[in-house]
């Protein structure tokens, strides 16, 4: 491939990508144009749906087979690809062009060797005996830092942690030096700090053997922190591009100020997130959502952006976002004692864990996966039993009763919970009026009537979900309208503690923003008291009045959330917290 | 919601015909199986010798057997013993096994590893094996058929409610479910039933066929059914007899009979599976 | 190394795993014996006409007369020291008789196997590689078909077409014709004896003989493989790491066989060994048809003749043979995928 002095590496001209579906033809890309400079690093930042990933499998022609580009060019190096055949594609893959995946375990054989897998993409573009393949194997695992590389070389996939696999991965990428790397959300399913190591060993490698990269991610900090150039998506289209500094400090477009204010930084407030300033009418939203073609999220790429929805207008937030310190008078509310949890096989999920809550305040609760916080989410909410330890809500101890009658007590209605992931926690056999009528039903004993009825659409309404969507099934909502839906549940017998459990993981940050001020109103409205748990320090941080930080299973460190995050006492907390990323350009650190 | 159902069970009939027809076939099945011995041309059970093994012709649709007896019309009293036989032993096996699955899957723990551990046995043998020696321990006779189909499905059924189950078991809504204040037994019969009964609908339909092939198979080989009933096994068996000297069609319309059963239930199974699966509804 | 010794040590596992199994089958066979029509000692006994006093003797031996916990040590130590009882039809003990039959069965069954896995592993690769295609069409027909005709149908049918309106098959009886004389007996397999014996002929006449029922059996299970091999292929096809080793440029051949293939050989690997034992049950009705002197139609005759002890041991061998054929399966999976350790 002979390259284009001066001329980009890659550009790409008005691309159109269209799928066939069941319904007909989708565009998800409609008319996007950029270019990377050879070396350089272009990050495409954009939400679910918003065509990024689609753009990077278009550019290698690894689309699916419903999938293909139907308008527009490709130039990499100044040749024109669009119509190269396979076997065109074939010489360049790998040796031109490589990407790397989200999901790394997956994207790797898992009945083949690391060393085999490693060799393979080498023998793709070079004559290489086995003995050769082997030792530039060992090279390239050296290169990505992997710990003892030379019994890597044998390990299967499922033998290395997922950031070990990402490595693998990114080893096999660099095999045969191309030119152009395309990392599609690298870092999506890693702990933060994995998350850190990945990303400075690619910005590393990338500079070292100066290759472009183009980063795809919905994470704007992420963006913001490695790339020296930034592409907004938004619906198959590209609405800004800029240096990061720029953009973030003074975005142009609409959607890019909605996004980059939903974004938490280190010094945003809840009301930062979704100002009213940038969203919509909240009745216009209320009424567009309600109307019956309003589609569900699955179906049209413009429907995931719930900056759109009401934010209740009573909710400008200057005062109230600053950490109240609750006279030690306030009574107790919960207070954990030495929680054990055990399973089989010696397997310690909790480990003698202490802590409080007092009324209506609210404790977060972090750590990275394994830490053993949804343990301590579901022994607080009594839906599974100790190994050891006290829990006392209100001064009764709520642990001796088992788990399995604990449906029985008069404390059920006052320990709720909202779950992680939004599809997962709604029956599908139920529609959203009945999920929320659930509780009430069985915790109030209220019966089908006017009355009912009433309830459920107050719950709904102050959950921002429009009544005209109660009738809806799960799968016909939109993540964010299906969030909604379980705050409505949880909320719906009045309880005194709410258990977070990880309520926006699975949402867009745009969408995060405002369900986290939904959160923190009704916390401020009922004098809720909450239990926190998420893995995001920033949430954390703006949502919490104190914080516990969590490592296998035991507590490392706790305190006022403002004392915690300024001046972190452990080492633990200081790796979590420097691994935060916070908006603002390469240049601002 | 029915109308909903409804509407909806016709706009995927609509956009794939090959469910209709097999919705259609089933359905005819079933008449004849009810109606069948009223409609018939001749008597499936009297002789008639002088008129034995005559090949198809305009009178004898698909011709004649040994002692001269329409086959046609046995092939169509004989739904309503093939068809009934499958549709109980698969009754049963649902019935019992969907909950007892159901239960294993939810509980873990003790229950399920002894149900783990006769299911293993069970599944030890080679499944028409075991029929096989059943039909031969109680004793051969029709409802034992049923019984011992009904046995050797068990174990799939276990399995299947077992494992869909265990998949919800800590799904968010089950334990949004126990948090709204359901015990764990409404968690199974309200919660988890209701979502894994659509999945288990599709595999009776598949399973039916099954059946069918099964017990026919057991009367092909003289268990169960005796002689002078009409039932496809059985007419496979005396047909058999004639293959050699080219009598085909003995063999041909029951073997095409069971055949085609077992297709329509089949492709109705795969259809069903579209029809209950609330995500493809619009 | 370690390898070896970790699929030996799963081996080992899975073995000592099936064993309560196996406990169960002998306890179940147990009680279907005592459930069974009629007095046990009876079918024991040396012949129809046995006098009153020989069967009291035989109840005596046999130990009916203890309580049943110790008749069931009894007849645990009867299978162990392999006195499976005798057969009034042949009038042999049960075992001897078991083991001249057996390589008939396995014979025909592995040849089945064979046939079924050279025709359904290609065939669903093929679908899946260009689904969508006339081939993709034709082997979901056949698979929707496959699993729709009894095996019994489409035995006598094959014979109807081959052996009375185009003459090509033999007379479906028996192992071999009656003009070809057995070769000398050492593994029972007359395919390899025969080779062994250096008789092509009599090679010839076994294989024209066992082509017709392998083919029926194989049909059987046709449908089932080759579903399974399009699917694991589709799905492998689809997956992750097949999309990664497109994106690095590896040849198709190689994407194709080594990422994509190997990986969807795996689910295959687990129905061949359900398949294998689907056949297992279906040679009883492939022998009955044509005829086979194998183990199935040995019990079955014995079955209708109310001759209970070789449908006995029947079940039981049945029963090993499966948990043997399952044991393999395990074993050659731990080979296959690394994935699975001993646990």
């Amino acid at each position: 491939m002979t390259m284009a002095e001066g001329g980009p590496l890659l550009a790409i001209e008005d691309l159109h990508v269209t799928f066939s579906t069941r319904r007909g033809l989708v565009e998800a890309v409609r008319g996007v144009s950029f270019s990377v400079a050879a070396g350089e690093t272009l990050g495409v930042v954009g939400e679910s749906g918003s065509g990024k990933s689609v753009t990077a499998f278009a550019v290698t022609r690894l689309l699916d087979a419903s999938g293909r580009v139907s308008q527009g060019r490709i130039r990499f190096g100044g040749e024109d690809i669009t119509k190269a055949s396979s076997k065109q594609l074939r010489a360049l893959h790998g040796a031109a062009i490589s990407m790397i995946f989200q999901n790394p375990r997956g994207a790797l054989n898992p009945i083949r060797t690391v060393g085999q897998q490693i060799a393979d993409a080498l023998s793709a573009h070079e004559r290489i005996s086995a003995g050769e393949g082997r030792a530039r194997a060992l090279d390239l695992l050296k290169a990505v830092l992997i710990r003892d590389p030379e019994q890597r070389l044998d390990a299967y996939p499922h033998e290395l942690s997922g950031g070990m696999c990402q490595r693998v991965m990114i080893a096999m990428a660099i095999a045969c030096a191309p030119k152009l790397l395309i990392a599609d959300e690298p870092t999506t399913g890693l702990d933060v700090t994995t998350q850190k190591t990945v990303m400075d060993l690619l910005s590393k490698i990338t500079a070292e053997r100066g290759m472009a990269m183009i980063l795809i991610t919905h994470d704007l900090g992420l963006a913001s922190r490695y790339c020296q150039r930034v592409c907004v998506m938004e619906q198959g289209k590209v609405v800004e591009e800029a240096q990061p500094l720029s953009l973030f400090s003074a975005p142009q477009h609409a959607y890019t100020r909605r996004l980059v204010a939903a974004s938490p930084t280190a010094t945003s407030t809840i009301a930062d997130l979704a100002p009213e300033t940038l969203s919509p009418h909240p009745e216009e939203a209320a009424s567009a959502a309600v109307s019956k073609d309003a589609p569900a999220i699955s179906e049209s790429p413009g429907a995931s952006f719930e900056t759109r929805s009401s934010i209740a207008p009573q909710d400008e937030g200057s005062g109230e976002t600053e950490k109240r310190k609750r006279p030690s008078g306030t009574p107790l509310l919960l207070e954990v004692q030495n929680l054990v949890k055990r399973y089989d096989r010696g397997v310690v999920a909790v480990n003698d864990v202490s802590f409080l809550i007092r009324a209506g305040e609210s404790l977060g609760l972090v750590g990275e996966s394994g830490s053993g916080k949804s343990t301590i989410s579901r022994l607080v909410c009594r839906l599974i039993d100790a190994s050891e330890g006290e829990i006392l809500f209100d001064g009764q101890a709520i642990g001796t009763l088992p788990a399995r009658d604990f449906h029985r007590s008069p404390l059920r209605k006052d320990i709720q919970i909202v779950f992680q992931d939004p599809t997962d926690s709604l029956n599908p056999r139920f529609n959203a009026f009945d999920c929320i009528a659930h509780p009430l039903r069985r915790l109030l004993g209220m019966k089908d009537g006017a009355a009912l009825t009433a309830r459920v659409s107050e719950c709904a309404e102050r959950a921002g979900l429009p009544s005209g969507l109660l009738e809806r099934f799960p799968h016909q909502l939109s993540g964010g309208q299906k969030a909604r839906v379980g705050i409505a549940r949880a909320i719906a017998c009045r309880p005194r503690l709410l258990i977070l459990d990880e309520p926006t993981a699975a949402l867009d940050v745009s969408v995060q923003a405002v369900i986290l001020q939904l959160l923190d109103r009704l916390r401020r409205e009922d004098d809720l008291a909450l239990l926190f748990v998420s893995h995001d320090l920033n949430v954390v941080r703006m949502m919490c009045e104190r914080t516990v930080v969590m490592q296998n299973g035991a507590i490392v460190e706790q305190g006022e959330s403002l004392a915690l995050f300024g001046a972190p006492q452990t080492d633990y907390a200081r790796t979590l917290l420097e691994a935060v990323l916070h908006l603002g350009g390469p240049t601002a650190r | 919601m029915t109308s909903a159902t409804l509407r909806h069970t016709v706009w995927i009939l609509r956009g794939n015909p090959v469910t209709a027809i097999a919705a259609a076939g089933a359905f005819i099945l079933c008449l004849l199986a009810i109606i069948g011995p009223w409609i018939v041309p001749f008597d499936p059970i009297a002789s008639d010798v002088p008129n034995a093994l005559q090949p198809p012709s305009a009178k004898y649709w698909a011709g004649t057997d040994q002692l001269g007896r329409d086959v046609f019309s046995r092939l169509i009293v004989a739904a309503r013993l093939d068809l009934a036989i499958a549709a109980s032993a698969v009754t049963l096996s649902f019935a019992l096994g969907a909950v007892v699955g159901a239960l294993c899957g939810y509980t873990g723990g003790r229950l399920d590893r002894y149900v783990g551990r006769f299911v293993d046995v069970l599944m030890a043998f080679p499944l028409f094996v075991l029929a096989m020696a059943m039909v031969a321990a109680l004793g051969n006779r029709v409802e034992n058929i049923v019984i011992a189909t009904a046995i050797i499905n068990l174990p799939f059924y276990i399995r299947f409610a077992r494992a869909e189950v265990n998949v919800r078991r800590n799904a968010g809504w089950v334990e949004a479910a126990r948090a709204s204040g359901d015990s764990h037994v409404s968690v199974v019969l309200r919660f988890l039933l209701p979502n894994v009964l659509p999945a288990m609908a599709v595999q009776v339909s598949l399973n039916l066929g099954w059946a069918i092939l099964n017990a026919a198979g057991l009367s092909f080989i003289g268990l169960g059914v005796s002689a002078p009933t009409p039932e496809w096994g059985i007419m496979v068996a005396e047909g058999a007899r004639f293959i050699s000297t080219g009598k085909w069609w003995l063999v041909a319309f029951p073997g095409l009979a069971l055949m085609l059963t077992v297709l329509c239930f089949n492709l109705l199974g795969d259809g069903l599976r579209d029809i209950l699966d609330p995500r493809m509804r619009t | 190394m370690s390898q070896l010794s970790t699929t030996a040590k799963r081996a080992g596992w899975r073995f000592a795993s099936s064993l309560p199994a196996l406990f169960g089958v002998l306890v179940f066979t147990f009680l279907l014996m005592r459930v069974l029509p009629g007095d046990p000692a009876v079918f024991f006994a040396s012949g129809p006409s046995a006098g009153k006093e020989e069967i009291e003797m035989i109840r005596q031996q046999m130990g009916l007369d203890k309580p049943v916990p110790e008749q069931l040590v009894r007849y645990l130590g009867d299978i162990g020291s392999g006195n499976l009882g005798r057969s009034l039809t042949t009038g042999q003990p049960v075992l001897a008789d078991l083991k001249s039959r057996l390589p008939a069965s396995l014979e025909l069954t592995f040849m089945a196997l064979l046939i079924a896995l050279l025709t359904a592993i290609p065939l669903g690769v093929a679908a899946a590689l260009r689904q969508g295609s006339w081939i993709d069409h034709v082997v979901r027909f056949i698979c929707a078909l496959g699993v729709c005709v009894p095996t019994f149908v489409s035995g006598l049918l094959l014979i109807y077409a081959f052996y009375y309106l185009l003459g090509i098959a033999p007379d479906p009886t028996g192992r071999v014709d009656i003009f070809t004389s057995q070769p000398p007996l050492v593994t029972g397999f007359l395919l390899i004896d025969f080779a062994v014996a250096g008789d092509w002929e009599g090679w010839r006449a076994a294989a024209s003989q066992l082509v017709l029922p392998a083919f029926t059996m194989a049909l059987f299970v046709v449908a089932p493989l080759a579903r399974i091999t399009r699917a694991a292929m589709l799905a492998s096809l689809g997956s992750d790491f097949v999309r990664t080793a497109r994106s690095l440029g590896l040849p198709p051949r190689k994407v194709i066989v080594t990422y994509a293939l190997r990986n969807a050989l795996l689910p295959v690997l687990t129905i061949a060994g359900i398949v294998f034992s689907t056949m297992l049950g279906a040679n009883v009705l492939v022998e009955k048809v044509f005829s086979w002197p194998g183990v199935a139609s040995y019990a079955l005759d014995a079955l209708l003749a109310s001759d209970y002890a070789p449908v006995q041991g029947f079940v039981l061998l049945m029963a090993s043979i499966f948990v043997v054929v399952n044991l393999t399966v395990d074993v050659l999976y731990g080979i296959a995928d690394p994935r699975v350790s001993v646990e």
